[in-house]
């Protein structure tokens, strides 16, 4: 249950996780399709292990280590900010050095060994580094391996593909609070049983992306070359890019500037994201308005995950079949029902609030990795870590500001006042998009047909 | 490596895993039974009556090893090393006055739930109520009349950090429960002030059963507030102040300041504020005090700092001589039954 909160709290910090990732197929279908599956499981044991230490931290920092409010909450905002910065290195590093593997697989070693440091950290301040450093590794791994998982499926099936990776991810993260208040249950005030059981779950991650994930061949690559022949401008370009692999550019982000559609899709991103109110506060709104007894509070995160969970899956492969941007943009038009829904006096107050939720968890579905499929073919392949991790942290950052602007709405306004604001300026922001996608349709429509290379 | 092969290590791998996940849960899990054993060289405790009628004892939360570990203790204050009486009453947070407890503990069951228990003067549950979230601070008014608590809540919050309080006031004349103080007004420089981030905490209660202090933290700094229950105001009064405690005598604030030069890891240093002169005088404690002190006596204060069984009871001068002295080992959540 506690999940929820972090999740909140990763959101509102603008660390967005990012997490799914999704299958594509090609001649080589079967086995790329596991690559994606491998990913998807090592994140979804990644956040059993992950999602247990955040469970359980409160607690043991408040009834087990005694922290005061305070401190608690220094604590908490001096690991908000670290993965930001490590989310752009891990990208750049990976594709530098063209070893997305590597990077990812030194991410999730970093995590996993945190988990047992933990045990040893016992004032706030050391709980506060190995925190800090947990976070770096969550930055350092994100890029690469969404940049493994693009690389791993066809042009026409990232959106099916994240959409797998996501609901595996998630149903980790629904998991890992239920184990480690289980082993509590079993042992009581078994703190460091929790970090111990949490690391073995990271280690087995980290296990399963050494054996079974594969940095995409370069026969997959030449393969996907010659799919792209019949493709358009932006695979030409795509591939010239492939063939300079080893000249390694200084100007990595000039070249991202450069790549067509790019710059259009961080803007888009980043445009929606301001106006995007955090989860945390449509919870507690949502809370206000139904008079929510207190100790029910953290279902309401749950309920989202859920609908994130069952949704990604037929959002995403929705979203290769009519065009990402359509979903993308469809999912904020949930999202813009669910502030309308919680400005509108209601009879049914419980079915409205479960409204709210299923809105929230396709808006995540419909956003969440249809971002990033529609991110990936539009980067050369040598690019695609540090293009990938450029999206997230426009979409980031934009969220976070909006977070801040939103606090601040809330203070001069009033909840409603600022929540009327969000549901006008994303409104507005839905049409600017909208008209932006109609000048230029071209840009990011699906074509199906050049997929069915024999092979 | 062939997929056999790969798999044959997955396997054996995942089994070593698993096996030192068992392992290291079933220890913990001894551990925990051990907790029930008594260790030499710990004050022991002895099952036995406990009320808030008894005067001249000191209550706290025996956190000794042993069966009576959490459970609610009393020392007499003359000898308050000497062995405990513990009732089967288990707290987290714990306070009493005038013949009121106030009790916040665990639920129990696989996920943890907390709630605070309103206790008659024989320590029975006379009202259990919610609460959001994980314990921290907890008073009584000197009459018995109010209840305050404050717990930690997850989930709400905004903007780069997951820290938030919930504080209650409980008037147990009247029944009537305010759960929330952030619904009070806040009077900040003589003028209403708003905001998204105000979090209290550590309230402690006059003796008019109306008026009460506590801590309004937002944007980082935190405040020293007045309130008023009747007409549901909150004013500040001063920068850099948390978890007030109210002198007996009404004249004083003890209090944690943050102060400059110490360590990031130990800010926190005790003071007392003498609410007419607006003087504050450092108390002889040099190391970091976390917690909300507590008036022994109008001279004494008594707080708890970490110890080798979780916390330990320390008491110090207020008028800022002296030196700090252990009061109680393995105990904390102290009440004077004067």
């Amino acid at each position: 249950m506690y999940l929820s909160a972090s999740r909140a709290a990763d959101t509102t910090a603008g660390v967005r996780r990012t997490r799914p990732r999704p299958p594509r197929g090609t001649r080589t279908r079967r086995a790329v399709a596991g690559n994606v599956i491998a990913l998807g499981a090592v994140s979804l044991v990644t956040d059993v292990s992950a999602e247990m230490v955040t469970a359980v931290l409160p607690l043991y920092l408040v009834v087990g280590l005694g922290m005061s409010p305070l401190a608690f909450g220094a604590l908490d905002g001096l690991y908000q900010g670290a993965s930001a910065l490590s989310r752009l290195a891990g990208g750049h590093v990976a594709d530098r050095a063209q070893r997305r593997k590597l990077v990812a697989g030194a991410g999730y070693a970093v995590s996993a060994g945190c988990k047992l440091a933990l045990l040893a950290a016992t004032t706030p301040w050391a709980v506060g580094a190995v925190l800090a450093t947990d976070r770096t590794g969550k930055g350092l791994r994100t890029a690469p391996r969404d940049a493994l998982i693009s690389l791993s499926c066809l042009p026409e099936e990232q959106g099916r593909a994240f959409g797998v990776h996501r609901a595996m991810d998630t149903a980790g993260a629904l998991l890992g609070p239920l184990a480690a208040f289980a082993v509590l249950w079993a042992a009581r005030d078994g703190y460091d049983a929790v970090f111990v059981v949490s690391f073995c779950a990271a280690a087995l991650g980290v296990l399963l992306l050494v054996l079974f994930v594969r940095e995409p061949s370069s026969t997959i690559t030449a393969r996907r070359k010659g799919a792209d022949k019949n493709g358009d401008k932006n695979a030409d370009k795509n591939r010239d890019k492939d063939t300079d692999k080893k000249r390694h550019r200084p100007g990595a982000l000039r070249s991202l500037a450069r790549t067509s559609g790019l710059p259009r899709l961080c803007l888009i991103a980043a445009l929606l994201g301001v106006v995007t109110v955090s989860d945390s506060f449509l919870y507690l709104l949502l809370q206000r308005r139904l008079d929510l007894p207190a100790p029910y509070f953290p279902l309401l995160p749950v309920g989202a995950a859920a609908g994130f969970l069952l949704l990604a899956v037929p959002l995403g492969h929705l979203a290769d079949r009519i065009g990402r941007r359509q979903v993308f943009l469809a999912g904020h038009g949930a999202l813009l029902i669910a502030y309308v829904l919680l400005l509108t006096p209601w009879g049914g107050g419980l079915a409205a609030a479960g409204a709210v939720l299923v809105l929230l968890g396709a808006f995540y579905a419909a956003t969440d990795g249809v971002l990033m499929a529609a991110a990936g073919p539009l980067l050369p392949t040598d690019l695609r870590a540090s293009g990938l991790a450029l999206v997230q942290t426009a979409q980031a950052l934009a969220r976070f500001a909006g977070s801040l602007l939103f606090g601040a709405g809330w203070m001069y306004f009033g909840p409603e006042g600022a929540l009327t604001v969000a549901a006008a300026g994303l409104a507005v922001a839905l049409a600017a998009v909208a008209a932006l996608s109609t000048l230029r349709p071209h840009l990011h429509r699906h074509r199906h047909l050049h997929r069915r290379s024999p092979s | 490596m062939s997929i056999r092969a790969r798999l044959l290590v997955l396997v054996l791998v995942t089994a070593v895993l698993v096996v030192v996940a068992a392992v290291v849960t079933l220890r913990a899990a001894d551990r925990a039974a051990e907790r029930d054993q008594a260790r030499p060289g710990e004050p022991g405790a002895q099952t036995g009556v406990v009320t808030l009628r008894q005067p001249k004892r000191l209550l706290f939360r025996n956190l000794a090893w042993g069966p009576q570990r959490d459970h609610v203790s009393s020392v007499p204050l003359a000898t308050p090393a000497g062995p405990r009486t513990s009732a089967p009453r288990n707290c987290l947070r714990f306070h009493a006055a005038a013949g009121t407890g106030i009790c916040l503990r665990a639920t129990g069951g696989v996920v943890p739930g907390h709630e605070a228990v309103l206790l008659d003067a024989r320590l029975r549950p006379v009202r259990t109520f919610p609460v959001p979230g994980m314990p921290t601070r907890a008073r009584v008014s000197p009459s018995g009349r109010l209840v305050a608590w404050t717990v930690f809540v997850s989930g709400d919050s905004y903007a780069g950090s997951a820290f938030s309080t919930r504080t209650a006031v409980y008037d147990s004349r009247t029944g009537s429960l305010r759960p929330d103080l952030e619904k009070f007004a806040v009077i900040k420089d003589g003028r209403r002030h708003r905001a998204a981030d105000h979090n209290f905490w550590g309230v402690t209660f006059a003796a008019d059963d109306n008026r009460f202090y506590a801590t309004l933290a937002t944007r980082g700094r935190t405040y020293l507030v007045e309130g008023d229950l009747g007409r549901r105001t909150l004013r500040t009064l001063r920068e850099n102040v948390e978890c007030p405690s109210l002198s007996p005598d009404g004249t004083r604030v003890a209090f944690k300041k943050r102060v400059p030069g110490a360590s990031a890891s130990t800010p926190w240093r005790l003071y007392v504020l003498d609410l007419r002169t607006g003087r504050e005088t450092a108390l002889a404690e040099r190391r970091s005090v976390d917690d909300q002190a507590l008036w022994l006596n109008g001279r004494t204060l008594l707080y708890a700092l970490p110890g080798d069984f979780g916390a330990d009871l320390w008491s110090v001068p207020a008028d800022g001589g002296g030196t700090p002295r252990m009061a109680v080992k393995s105990g904390t959540s102290p009440a004077v039954l004067p």
